[in-house]
């Protein structure tokens, strides 16, 4: 078990950066999380941990250690990728043995450290079956076994659920989450599925364009995103942003969406806080459970009327017309049931964001 | 615009029977998904209505046509494929104008410009009229894609996946589109997913297929609220439904192999008698919503895991090792491996007979 720090790492394939000044420390048994769309240099940054990828510039430590120029062997990690890459002529014993093979290790300890991770991995049951006749979620535990049984300083993941079925990968992130709580390694996982960042990692590092643009705890990155890019990867349905204009209005802040009549009714200190960046170009962020609905009026509510009704299920998303932005509403199921029904809507001021559209940055919170 | 009738349809491919006696009515401006897992039949269903697949048996009505004989041209439906098949080397416009450019259409040059203007417009594309469809992004080529069958101002359209190809994000802002698009258009749509969060938010109905044969039509409330059996139940909603074997008594509720048992108040066991007739095995779905932690009474399991999504915590709770799911608000904190009190909404538990697997809601009971 290990710390893992990156330190100013530069990495470009020819003229594009891949990963700039990449800054970013993973805890000893700490399950982090490299999350962003394809290309956003998260698997490089896996694979500059594990050595199969040179960098540029910059320092990967682990343990305090300089590992750049140790070759993927020597700095004892495993990685386990999305194919499951199992030797198919061996039993699941042998597969998650072999790496114990080449430390002339008694058969006893062998079958004894095997048997002690696959009891982990529940696949005890599974233990004299050929890769060929294991299911996908199988095989990848498996192939997980293998990388666990050395007991490695760190374990790198790439994708390694991404293959499987929407049921199997549901139960693999409780399983691996699970492992990983039982297990302690230090773990960096790369995805770009934004529920197996949020149902898994202790902290989620967020990367577009090789930039990291925010590492958090899944709630931090959800409820307080840093800009937005952020705020609209993380979270299905995705997050509201509309453009907006913002007013002082007698010891409050008037909020007013494109075409809009009434204005939304914040604190003064959205006002403050929307001054110092200067005013012109605000956006405003909120997640569809913020956006509050009422089928008559309300005092503070602003009327709207509904475009589109999302059954979910377990719930409703609304598409509302409000002026001439849409805004997205989580109700309750059933909550609306007729198109161009008029309603009533407020925004939850204490889950409303407010971005600088220039740079994208989340405005900082006020006093 | 169009009603379209599909009268006992079945085809084969060898041995395997790929459509079993389908019958279904989708009506004139309805916006129709087909959902099912891969190889349910959906897209042999949409092929048999383009004529781009025979039928070994049956009728295919488009309005008041018998088409069986017709040719896929001369269907006047227009179909578009998760696979945009744009031409690489022309701008979007000239993707546009092609299918009017049918000598069988000969639709005045004038008319052409107009249609394409609409279209662009209708799909916010006009500003890439002038743009080869190899630079565009993958949203920019489905947009395209769905702007050569409304040019065509077809009877019908035909989707099969369209929308599979996009990222998250794209997806879900290409669903209220297309939505939007319909409303506006009027024109009958049948749409095949494997996405059931796709089939539930766009669908004014929904036709799950199965091996072949339509297992339920239904509104997405009507399939989610009132499934017709345990393969419907499961395969719409997320997380999935929790399904368990079990017996009925006159007082309790027992599920099997490795047991606990509730009891249900006295409504629930007067709807329950009058739907099991003398049945004792039961198949008993609660959906996760519908799964609430309490602090006294109730069933008692331990924390098997929990993943905190900002808007819900999904629990996962192991009750005689039965994998429960519950939905619940993210200010439940409760340490893994702790015990947890749960308890069913009783007005909201399913039953299925236990052979057949049907809704007893559904099933007669002939004894």
């Amino acid at each position: 078990m290990a710390d893992i720090d990156l330190i100013d790492v530069d990495k470009h394939f020819g003229a594009n950066w891949v990963i700039r000044k990449l800054n970013l420390r993973v805890n000893h048994g700490e399950f982090v999380v490299l999350l962003g769309p394809s290309g956003c240099g998260k698997t490089t940054t896996l694979r500059a941990v594990a050595g199969l990828e040179e960098i540029d510039s910059g320092e990967i430590r682990i343990d305090g250690k300089r590992v750049e120029l140790l070759s993927p062997s020597d700095r004892d990690i495993a990685f386990v990728f999305q194919l499951y890459s199992l030797y198919p002529h061996l039993t699941a014993f042998e597969n998650i043995a072999f790496p114990l093979r080449a430390f002339r290790m008694s058969d006893k300890e062998v079958r004894d450290k095997v048997k002690a991770v696959a009891k982990v991995l529940r696949i005890e049951h599974l233990l004299r079956q050929k890769p060929s006749t294991l299911a996908g979620g199988d095989m990848q535990r498996v192939t997980i076994g293998r990388a666990l049984v050395r007991r490695p300083k760190a374990i790198l993941m790439d994708e390694p659920i991404g293959a499987l079925d929407a049921k199997m990968r549901e139960e693999m992130r409780v399983e691996l989450r699970r492992l990983h709580i039982e297990n302690n390694s230090t773990t960096i996982y790369v995805t770009h599925d934004q529920i197996e960042a949020m149902s898994m990692a202790d902290r989620i590092a967020i990367m577009n364009d090789g930039v990291l643009q925010q590492v958090g705890s899944p709630i931090e990155v959800y409820s307080q995103p840093a800009n937005m890019f952020v705020a609209q990867f993380v979270g299905s349905p995705i997050m509201n942003v509309v453009d907006c204009r913002v007013e002082p209005a007698d010891s409050t802040t008037g909020v007013r969406l494109n075409g809009m009549q009434f204005a939304f009714r914040f604190g003064s200190d959205i006002y403050q806080r929307v001054a110092a960046v200067g005013h012109e170009e605000i956006a405003l962020g909120v997640r569809p459970e913020a956006v509050l609905v009422e089928r008559t009026d309300r005092a503070g509510y602003v009327p709207a009327e509904v475009h589109l009704i999302e059954p979910q299920g377990a719930y409703d998303i609304l598409d509302i017309g409000v002026g001439k932005a849409v805004l997205r509403a989580r109700t309750e199921s059933q909550f609306v049931t007729r198109l161009h029904e008029p309603v009533w809507v407020q925004l939850d001021p204490n889950r409303t964001h407010f971005f600088d559209k220039k740079s994208g940055l989340a405005l900082p919170v006020g006093e | 615009m169009a009603k379209l009738t599909l009268k006992n349809l079945s085809k084969s491919y060898g041995e395997i029977a790929a459509l079993r006696d389908l019958s279904l009515d989708i009506h004139d401006q309805e916006f129709f998904v087909l959902l099912g897992p891969t190889g349910a039949g959906k897209t042999t269903t949409l092929r048999c209505i383009a004529g781009l697949e025979r039928p070994e048996a049956g009728e295919v009505w488009i309005g008041e046509d018998l088409v069986n004989d017709w040719s896929a041209a001369n269907r006047d439906v227009a179909l578009v494929f998760q696979q945009y098949s744009l031409y690489p080397n022309y701008t979007v416009r000239k993707n546009l104008e092609f299918p009017l450019r049918s000598k069988l259409r000969r639709i005045s040059a004038k008319e052409v410009g107009l249609r394409v203007q609409k279209a662009a417009e209708t799909l916010r594309i006009s500003h890439l009229l002038d743009r080869r469809t190899d630079r565009l992004s993958g949203g920019e080529m489905q947009r395209v894609a769905i702007g050569r069958a409304i040019v065509r101002e077809p009877r019908l359209f035909l989707m099969d996946e369209p929308l599979s190809n996009l990222d998250a994000k794209l997806r879900e802002l290409l669903r209220s589109e297309l939505q939007e698009l319909h409303l506006k258009l009027g024109t009958t749509l049948v749409f095949v997913t494997h996405d059931q969060v796709e089939a539930m938010t766009m669908g004014d109905r929904i036709g799950v297929l199965c091996d072949g044969q339509l297992v339920q039509v239904g509104t997405p409330y009507e399939v989610y609220n009132i499934p017709r059996n345990t393969f419907v139940a499961s395969f719409v909603g997320t997380p999935p439904i929790n399904l368990f074997d079990a017996t009925i008594n006159a007082e309790k509720i027992v599920v099997a192999p490795e047991t606990f048992e509730f009891s249900v108040p006295a409504a629930t066991r007067a709807r329950l008698a009058k739907v099991a007739g003398d049945r004792t095995k039961l198949r008993v779905g609660v959906r996760p919503e519908h799964v609430k932690v309490v602090n006294t009474g109730g069933i008692v399991g331990t924390l098997y895991g929990a993943a905190d999504y900002g808007v819900e915590m999904i629990m996962t709770i192991n009750v005689a090792n039965h994998l429960i799911r519950a939905t619940t608000t993210p200010t439940t904190r409760i340490p893994l491996n702790e015990s947890v009190r749960i308890a069913f909404t009783p007005d909201k538990i399913h039953f299925f007979d236990a052979e057949t697997t049907e809704n007893l809601v559904h099933a007669r009971n002939d004894s």
